[in-house]
């Protein structure tokens, strides 16, 4: 049942992924890469990481992308600008070289080059304790300095965000 | 019998989609979508280390990676709107003041 289901979202979300790439209108666009976030959500319950999941529809599809719907209906950008372009003969070796891109990443997955060690957490010890629970253990001990530079790093963004959109630069 | 190499053959495409983006468009807020496809590409790949070697540290990093994404777009979509009130324009051939 889940191998069917891998395969269908794995389509859907490599379809709308091509699809926001070819898409003339941006906001269409927009539309398309939030499916392929919510899709991705659904591989991250697959992969029993279900908070990974919640925050993915939260974050990515709730927040990031409506500030991105945002901006663009705020500028209301004309769809022909872009049948203007000065570099026709860029398409076809840019996907030539994604394609060559493509062949290297699997070449490298193919190799064993990717090996690691198991850990301790283990889908029984997880579902004892609550993956939640786990992440939140692990957030506030073991990594609370990579965090609390986190929260630095939103503080920074916001600062220059508010920069950039005043009056007079 | 889904394996970790199905997820991250997944993963690859999904980036190569959107560096292929990056590369063939030239509007600059789909240019920006696409560097979101990729960090979600590079997310999924951490999930699924983390799942197939019973890891928790890929999860977290999702969260830093999310948090980057977020300070990214939020600092990246003011870039855009400034540019647009200066020139009129977000398609990046436009944009090419700072070309030598």
């Amino acid at each position: 049942m889940s191998e069917y289901l891998f395969y269908i979202v794995a389509v859907i979300t490599v379809t709308t992924a091509v699809y926001l790439i070819f898409e003339k209108n941006p906001v269409f666009g927009a539309l398309y890469l939030i499916q392929t976030m919510v899709s991705l959500a659904v591989l991250y319950i697959l992969l029993e990481a279900q908070f990974v999941a919640a925050v993915q529809i939260i974050v990515y599809a709730g927040a990031i992308m409506v500030l991105f719907l945002f901006v663009i209906m705020l500028l209301n950008l004309d769809i022909k600008e872009e049948a203007r372009n000065p570099l026709p003969f860029q398409r076809i070796p840019a996907i030539l070289m994604g394609i060559a891109l493509f062949t290297v990443i699997c070449i490298v997955i193919r190799s064993k080059l990717l090996q690691g060690k198991q850990d301790q957490y283990t889908t029984a010890y997880v579902q004892s304790i609550g993956n939640t629970k786990l992440i939140g253990n692990l957030l506030f001990t073991d990594y609370l300095l990579p965090f609390e530079i986190t929260s630095i790093l939103l503080f920074v963004a916001a600062i220059g965000a508010i920069m950039l959109a005043k009056r007079k630069l | 019998m889904i394996t970790i190499t199905h997820y991250l053959v997944l993963s690859a495409i999904l980036f190569t989609v959107g560096v292929t983006g990056v590369l063939i468009r030239r509007n600059a807020i789909i240019i920006f979508m696409c560097i979101e496809l990729m960090l979600n590409a590079v997310n999924l790949s951490f999930v699924a280390c983390a799942h197939y070697l019973n890891s928790m540290q890929g999860q977290l990093f999702v969260f830093f990676t999310m948090t980057v994404a977020a300070a990214e777009a939020a600092v990246g979509l003011a870039i855009i709107v400034a540019v647009f009130r200066n020139k009129e324009t977000v398609n990046i051939d436009d944009i090419n003041i700072m070309k030598w």
